[in-house]
Order: structure tokens, then sequence, then C-alpha cells
């Protein structure tokens, strides 16, 4: 295959999966899985396959139709957007792999729009990486919205209510970025991101231009939920049913983020980013205190999001060259951590009936494997070494003290406790609760009685492959940030 | 300031436009009042597009032999006017999940009113 069409492919194919899947239902619910699966495997080999076409010859560029840019469409496959590409398409494959089992227990009967959902979602998700055009990639904001939104209303009696909620600002969100753009078209005349870059120092400075980007981030601010725009965030997330959660809190947030540093490295990290810098600061500690508060784990997993939004968004707005990698590093780690907590919080639902985490006593007795691999995702979150997350936050750190704001260093350490304290409270009732009165209380007599329950091969084998790709990445975290981030990296590849 | 207003008099009433469809959907407590509200916001974004492309003296873009080729100003800008109907259709979807998750909402609590929703989904 000519790697020249990898870009278009990558799209192309999730959205003709999209249309298989429900095709593929009439035979049968296994054979809608099995394509689906089958087109997101094809599309993760694809994103491998460009990443390293274009690590070794630079950004692979497909122009839709045969017009040369900045006229036509043209899809750009740069290492940025493949290593966020790989991350997404992997993602995929798992949270498939543990759909199966998970959808047959939760809802059954919406197995068939679940799957075709996840390859529309997915179309949208990985057009909006690879498109070299801003008004393209509104089009495939909107195609991953409107399938999230109805993937997020496949779960109990309360998700289509939040669903709505996310839905309306949602399209709030998207407004603001059409509105943004027509601002930046009106001044530059173009819609192509490379020609935009061109055009943008010319006019720096202009008022309209400051205008459009200011509501460009905006929009992309709601989308990936950061602090004071998440709202609709936390019940969307524990609303849906756990398999489309796993799906789009490790992915959808991490891609409107994405937007965020394509927008900000297109207009060359206009000064307002500074304010940025303190609204994600300020998410970080609000969003770690909320998460304290919470009892349900699935909730208190999507404040943790919020907060871990704010360190991406502090990496990428701190504008050096360590804060981006440890932003970069971040959002890998996040989407690896991210799945293992929802596939076990899913999984814990499943087996214990319960989502109260007081109530997750005997967890490490009853699924030995599943507290396993949370406990090393949990390790990954707070930042113990060897795992993942210890280096993307040494990064930022470092990162931090580069740039010379000490306070954004103490927020980060602050951050990190704060993750300690909620965080250890699900490892503590869960491993370490002590007998009361000599055992004889019922919550004792229970955790005596209880016998091991794994969950299922087909949902567990997934999240043991992603704990242990944690710890990969923070033995290799090396390798990869010198030959994958560095090459993407706006300062070093010019 | 005057000049500022005279000239630009039809993108104040379309960011006005804009706060009115906001206002819609922050303050109003019906899901009904809210999604009206979002109509209105992307009606707005459509037509500031719209209005972006207006040049004075220019005519739609179709080859008119009176005028020629010769003086592109005198033909408008059709580029805006192609990616709004691709907005338009985006719009158009967006209110029919819309209206999906609406009937799904009245099915499971039987009533549309936010403060009453949030009370029951507690």
């Amino acid at each position: 295959m000519n790697p020249i069409q990898i870009p278009l492919l990558i799209p192309v194919t999730f959205l003709f999966a999209s249309l298989l899947t429900p095709l593929a239902g009439l035979l049968g619910r296994s054979w809608a899985h099995l394509v689906s699966l089958a087109g997101a495997v094809f599309v993760f080999f694809l994103s491998l396959k460009g990443l390293g076409a274009a690590l070794a010859e630079g950004p692979l560029r497909y122009y839709v139709s045969g017009w040369l840019p900045p006229m036509g469409i043209e899809f750009v496959l740069d290492p940025l957007a493949g290593f966020l590409e790989v991350i997404i398409t992997g993602m995929t494959v798992l949270v498939l792999i543990y759909a199966r089992k998970s959808v047959e227990i939760e809802n059954p009967d919406k197995a068939v729009p679940f799957y075709t959902l996840t390859m529309l979602l997915m179309t949208g998700l990985s057009g909006m990486v690879i498109t070299g055009d801003l008004f393209n990639l509104y089009v495939f904001l909107e195609i991953s919205a409107l399938a999230g939104y109805a993937l997020l209303a496949i779960g109990g009696k309360r998700a289509p209510f939040s669903a709505f909620r996310y839905l309306t600002l949602g399209t709030l969100g998207a407004g603001f970025y059409l509105m943004g753009l027509v601002f930046l078209f009106m001044t530059t005349g173009t819609l192509n991101m490379a020609d935009m870059s061109r055009m943008l120092p010319l006019v720096n400075g202009s008022f309209t231009v400051t205008t459009g980007l200011i509501l460009i981030i905006l929009g992309a601010g709601l989308k990936m939920g950061l602090f004071p725009l998440h709202t609709w965030l936390p019940d969307a997330y524990t609303n849906a049913s756990s398999a489309a959660t796993s799906l789009i809190a490790p992915v959808g947030t991490k891609v409107a983020a994405y937007i965020m540093i394509r927008m900000l490295i297109i207009s060359g990290f206009p000064p307002l980013i500074e304010l940025l810098t303190w609204v994600a600061a300020a998410g970080i500690i609000a969003a770690s205190i909320l998460a304290i508060a919470q009892s349900d784990i699935k909730r208190m997993l999507a404040y943790s999001s919020v907060a871990n939004i704010g360190y991406i968004a502090l990496g990428i707005t701190l504008a050096n060259p360590l804060a981006f990698i440890g932003a970069m590093l971040h959002i890998l780690n996040h989407a690896l951590m991210k799945a293992v907590l929802f596939f076990a919080a899913g999984g814990i639902f499943i087996k214990m009936g319960t989502r109260d985490i007081f109530q997750l006593r005997g967890l490490p007795k009853k699924m030995p494997f599943t507290a396993g691999a949370m406990l090393i995702a949990v390790f990954s979150m707070v930042g113990i070494p060897p795992t993942g997350g210890f280096f993307s936050k040494i990064y930022l750190i470092f990162g931090a003290i580069e740039a010379g704001t000490w306070f954004f260093v103490a927020v980060i350490l602050i951050s990190t406790l704060l993750n300690f304290v909620y965080f250890f409270r699900v490892i503590q009732t869960s491993f370490f609760k002590p007998y009361e009165n000599g055992g004889t209380t019922d919550d004792d007599v229970k955790y005596e009685s209880m016998e091991m329950d794994e969950m299922s091969p087909g949902m567990l084998v997934p999240t043991l492959i992603i704990s242990v790709v944690i710890i990969l990445v923070g033995l290799f975290n090396g390798a990869i940030v010198d030959k994958v981030i560095t090459p993407g990296h706006p300062w070093f590849s010019g | 300031m005057l000049e500022l207003i005279e000239g630009y008099y039809a993108y104040f009433f379309l960011i006005l436009l804009f706060l009115i469809g906001l206002y819609g959907m922050m303050i109003k407590r019906n899901l009904m009042k809210k999604i009206f509200g979002m109509s209105i916001v992307q009606t707005s974004v459509i037509l500031f597009w719209i209005t972006s492309a207006f040049k004075e003296n220019a005519t739609v873009t179709v080859f008119d032999p009176g005028i020629g080729l010769e003086n592109p100003d005198l033909y408008l800008n059709p580029l805006p006017h192609t990616l709004m109907l691709t907005a338009i259709v985006v719009a158009v979807v967006t209110l029919g999940v819309s209206f999906a998750l609406i009937i799904a909402i009245y099915r499971n609590y039987g009533t549309l009113d936010e403060p009453r929703l949030l009370e029951r989904t507690r």
C-alpha cells in the first residue's frame, strides 16, 4: 500500500465500518462486534504504519480529489497527529474487546447501535486529528459530537438527561468554534491550517484575530471539559454505560485538547494563553477537591478527568519544550490510566453490585487481578515511579521551573497530594479495612465469606494489557519522548 | 463610534441574536425552550458567516456576460455560502438528536421541566 493514502484511509475505514456494522448486525450481535473490531484493528495498524512513515520521511499529505491547498482540503499526518492517532485507535481496539461482554450484560438490546456509534465517533475523532483544514475540522467535530451524545445516552434511566445537558453545551462549544473561525476567515481569507499559520503573523495583534482565537479556545475548552466549563462531564460520565464511558473518557477529551494544541501552534502561542495557564491551575486544584467529595467511583473518576485535563492544558500553555513534552506524555498516560480505572469500575459494578467506594471492602479477595491492575493505574495517577504518570508529571514540573513560574510547580505538587487522598481512600477501604468488634459485624462476616469471582476474561484481558502498557510507558518514556514526541514538536520541527 | 455602528450594524445585531440564544439555553427551565435557544445560536453563527461574504455593488457568483471576468470584485465570495450549507445540515441533525433525547427523557420522567428533572434524577 502506498503510504500517501494512509491519511485518507484512517477516517474513511471507520466511516465504512460504521455503515457495515448495522448490516452485519442483521445477522447477529457478534457479527456487528466482529466487523467493528476488524475495522478498528485495521486502522490501528494503518496509524502505526503512518506514524512510522511520518517519522522517517516527514508529514504525509493527501489532497482530497487532487485540489491542492490552500484551495482544496488536505489531510496531514505529521508526527504529532500520528502520535494521537495511534493512542486513540489503540484504545478503541481494547475498548471494543472489553465492550463485547460489558454491553452484553448492561444493555444487550443496544449492542448493535453501540458498535455503530463507536465507529461513527471514531470517524469524527480520527478525522479531527488528521485534517489540515479548519472548516473540515468543524465537520468532523460535529460528527464525533453527535455520535458521542447518542453513545452517552445509552445507559441507565438518567443517561438521556445527562446526555441532553452535554448536547446543549457541546453544541454551544461548536457554535463558539464556528463563530471564532469566521473572524479568522474574515481576516486571512484562508481555512487551511498551514496557510493560516503563515498569514496570522502578518496581522499580529489585530483585534478581530484575538476575538476569534478567544472564541475558538472557549469552544475547545467546552469540548474538553476545562475547569469552569466542565459541568456536563461528571453527569454524562457517571450515567452512561461503562463501555461508553471507558471509550469517551480516555479518547474524546484528549482530541479536544489536541484542537487547542493545534490552534495555539497555528496562532504562534499568543500572550493571552497566560490567562489560560491560571485557569488550568485553578481547575487542577478545584477538580481534585471536588473529587475528594464524591463517593461514587465513576463520578470521582470523572472529576479526576477534569483535573487531568487541567494538567494537559497547563503543559500546553506554559509554552516551553519541556512542558509541551509533559503535556503530550500526559495525554498518553492519562488515556491509559483512565481506561484501566473505568474498565475496573465497570467490572466491579457487575460483580460486586456497587459503585460506592466505601463498600469496596474485599475487592482484592474477590477480584485479585482487577485490584492489581487498578493498583498500577492508581500508582500512575498519583505519580509513583516506575509507572508512566510519574514521568509526565516530572516533565510538567521541569517545564514550570524552566518557565520560572514556581507557583505552578507548587500547584502540581499540591494536586499530587490531593490525588493521593482521593485514590487512597479506595485502596484503603478495599485492601486494609480492619476488623471491628473482633470480626463479628455483618460487614466482617460478609468479607469472610467472600470467594474469588473475577470478571470474565474478555473484560479482564484488555484491563491487564493496558496496566502492563502503563509500566512499559514508564520504563521506555525516554524512547517515546526522543523518537515520537520531539519530532512532532513545533519548536524543533519548525 | 457612529461610523463603527453604521458600518457593522449587521454584526452587532447578530451578536445580540447569539446572546439571546445563549440566554434561552442558560436561563429557561423548559428543555424545549433550551432547544429553541440552541437553534437561535446556530442560526446567528450561520448568518454571521453569510454576512461576512457581503460586498457592496457585487452580485451572485454566476458568470454574467454583462459584467465579464475582468473585475472579480463585482462577484461575491461564494465560499462562506457553500460552507454554511454544511453547517445547516449539521444544525438539522443536532435538532434531530436533541428531539430524540427529549422523547427519551419524557418517557423516563414524564416532565421536561429542568428543576423538577434535577430533583427526580437525584
